[in-house]
């Protein structure tokens, strides 16, 4: 043994996780409880929310319907996560960029794509991707980590321009262990990108439990050695998920840089429809997560405002229902993808040898 | 003997190396308590132990470079990459340190590493989990990349490749887990890694292909042999470095040769195949070589697989087109 004993790295690793604070504005059973931040929503903007979230969670139920009825892929579902999505993305701009993963299709229908898009990128078809030019965001990311980067460039040109906008990416907790997170917050520290980093903690990637992927005591701590901010908030309380973000987009847009924030959520149900969750983790957790939900809170603080009523729920659900099913059929009457189609998307203008080809599958095509 | 599909024969083929080499280490995303998102690795971690088939964080480049890093400390790691799209992630980790190692350390110490991966068409994933990347891979000396075309040659080939002392590339075809079954031996057994396999012999024409494209072919011969056309077909095993004496000798008796592939025209290996036959076999031809092999855009999304990936009936055309010239 060396003369030194072990404090000094003892107490550096007590402190690093210390230094993190958690975001509660309304605890589980509805209470304000104003940690860290204070809610600044106006009732009207509170109903507002609350619409979302219970759209969030209709389309959720309606689409993992249709995936078991075969009307869709396979699909990853987001229950559970919906405040975590849609909370959030309540702070933002029209005009802010967002940059989602696969789990975030849902987040992206409300930022401005079509349903019917929605369910076309579930089935795998390239018509799914094509925008109108007035949706600020990408296609979800397949590719875990990639975003991250991508954020962190958007951002800084942005800034470059002096744009009141902001990039927006959201990540898994597994997605934290990619190299890319570390390069896209360390980027975006040292560019001053104006972007914020949405860490959506739901405990699970696939199978793999979040303690499996870093020794490190919270997600947001990874913030410190990109020498930029990093909070955790309370992923089922969809007010301190709104100011939390909010308060991100303003730190971002003052020219301080980035920020990450840190979502501690959970994904009710399975990582797609043919993942078997009963494989790595037990009903009871499944249970204590679910008397969390978002809503449950929501409907008794908003209930005793008197804001909030069954039949408004009601409302929003049929209103979402026929959203949804119309959707599938609109997405049933898409015409069928042709791989002279696909030769074009390679090129802006198709290399001569492409172009050969194009019209080798047209003439295929036509009979 | 006993039927086994290919997902069968991998588990085996890891379990009983497993048993017999308790250096090696199985680990990658999601194979420890889930036992693989295809099963491949299901009850592993039961019958060899939690510290022999693990979980890693989710990062492709931090598997292949702990495979490299375990390999330096005496064991015999093999990774698992989930889908082979995301070994873009680790590309410096496969061809820049793996595939290099023996070669920068003056060829006397290699790197037992057995990279297995998924990839194929024909099941509707999303992007960039099915994509032919083997072409891309395939540019690297020092890296050997093997596509079993189904469960006899899947658990001879891994056998062999986990027992080779340089660094190999392992590709699961995703279509071929549970759409083929054949006696699989409960024995232990090595397929020659360096040695493509002559699937049936024939006189009038060579097919080389690999992977699900095996059974495409088969399927068109069946249609090309009513027709009295004799086939002979060649099933790489290992697409890089491919065997290509076994070609060249398939080519020279038989005068005319199609190469298949499931992956674009531009990509994939059939282009170094065909380059190969021109260069010793050119007067022995008699005909142009023709080739079958999916068009040059990226992978299709998943609803236009069935009308963008090669399959039996293009190859029974080009056949019959080659036999024509
Ligand atoms: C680079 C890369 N590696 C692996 C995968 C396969 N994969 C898809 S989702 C997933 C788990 C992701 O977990 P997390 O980041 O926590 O997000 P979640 O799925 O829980 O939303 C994995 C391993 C992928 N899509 N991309």
């Amino acid at each position: 043994m060396s003369k030194q004993d072990f404090k000094l790295f003892e107490d550096m690793m007590k402190k690093s996780e210390a230094a993190i604070p958690l975001v509660q504005i309304l605890d589980e059973k509805g209470k304000l409880v104003n940690k860290g931040m204070k809610s600044s929503l106006t009732d009207e903007e509170l109903v507002d929310l609350m619409k979302v979230l219970v759209w969030g969670r209709t389309t959720n139920e309606r689409l993992i319907l249709a995936g078991r009825q075969g009307r869709i892929g396979n699909l990853p579902p987001s229950e559970g996560q919906e405040a975590s999505q849609l909370a959030t993305l309540f702070a933002m701009n029209k005009t802010d960029f967002v940059l989602p993963t696969y789990r975030d299709v849902i987040p992206l229908v409300h930022h401005g794509m079509s349903m019917k898009n929605a369910v076309l990128w579930y089935r795998g078809h390239v018509a799914a991707n094509i925008f109108p030019e007035k949706i600020y965001g990408l296609p979800a990311q397949t590719i875990i980590g990639s975003q991250i980067i991508q954020a962190a460039g958007l951002g800084y040109a942005y800034r470059r321009d002096e744009k009141d906008q902001v990039a927006f990416t959201y990540i898994g907790d597994g997605g934290t262990s990619q190299g890319d997170f570390y390069e896209g917050i360390n980027f975006a520290g040292i560019f001053k990108s104006q972007a914020v980093f949405i860490v959506q903690n739901n405990k699970y990637g696939i199978s793999v439990p979040r303690e499996m992927q870093t020794k490190a005591g919270t997600l947001a701590q990874k913030a410190a050695a990109a020498g930029i901010p990093g909070i955790q908030v309370d992923g089922m309380d969809p007010l301190a998920l709104y100011e939390a973000t909010k308060t991100a987009r303003e730190y971002t847009m003052a020219g301080n840089g980035p920020v990450l924030i840190e979502t501690l959520t959970y994904r009710f149900g399975a990582h797609t429809l043919s993942d078997d969750p009963k494989r790595y983790r037990s009903q009871e957790e499944v249970d204590e997560w679910v008397a969390k939900d978002f809503l449950i809170r929501m409907r008794t603080y908003l209930g005793e405002k008197g804001l909030w009523n069954e039949e408004m729920e009601q409302e929003v659900i049929d209103a979402t229902t026929k959203e949804v099913n119309d959707a599938l059929d609109l997405a049933d009457n898409e015409p069928k993808m042709k791989v002279s189609q696909l030769l074009k998307n390679v090129f802006e203008v198709p290399t001569p040898r492409i172009q050969k080809e194009i019209e080798m599958y047209e003439a295929k095509e036509e009979n | 003997m006993a039927v086994k599909n290919m997902v069968q024969a991998i588990n085996e083929a890891l379990t009983q190396e497993m048993k017999r080499d308790e250096r090696i280490l199985v680990f990658g995303e999601d194979v420890g308590t889930n036992g693989g998102v295809f099963r491949v690795t299901d009850g592993m971690v039961a019958e060899l132990g939690a510290d022999r088939v693990f979980d890693t964080p989710l990062a492709e480049s931090g598997i292949m470079g702990m495979a490299l890093g375990m390999a330096l400390g005496g064991f015999r790691p093999i990774p698992e990459i989930q889908f082979s799209g995301f070994t873009m992630e680790a590309i410096d980790g496969l061809l820049g340190q793996l595939a290099r190692h023996r070669y920068r350390l003056g060829g006397k110490e290699g790197v037992p590493v057995t990279v297995r991966s998924t990839f194929g068409g024909g099941v509707g994933t999303p992007e960039l989990h099915s994509d032919n990347l083997e072409g891309l891979f395939a540019q690297s000396p020092g890296l050997r990349i093997v596509i079993p075309s189904g469960p006899y040659d899947a658990k001879g080939l891994l056998t062999a490749a986990i027992r080779n002392n340089d660094p190999v590339y392992f590709l699961e075809h995703l279509k071929l887990y549970r759409s083929v079954t054949e006696e699989v031996p409960a024995e232990s057994y090595v397929i020659d890694l360096d040695k493509a396999h002559v699937v049936q012999e024939g006189t009038d024409i060579t097919i080389v292909t690999y992977g699900a494209m095996v059974h495409e072919s088969k399927k068109a011969i069946e249609k090309l042999e009513k027709d009295g056309i004799s086939v002979e077909l060649i099933d790489l095993r290992t697409v890089a470095p491919f065997d290509i004496d076994t070609i060249l000798n398939s080519v020279k008796k038989t005068g005319r040769v199609v190469v298949v592939q499931e992956a674009q025209r531009l990509t994939g290996i059939g282009n170094h195949i065909m380059a190969e036959i021109a260069e010793g076999a050119m007067y022995d031809l008699e005909a142009a070589i023709g080739r079958v092999a999916a068009p040059d855009s990226h992978f299709p999304f998943g609803q236009a697989e069935s009308i963008w990936l090669p399959n039996a009936s293009l190859i029974e055309e080009q056949v019959r087109k080659t036999m024509a010239e």
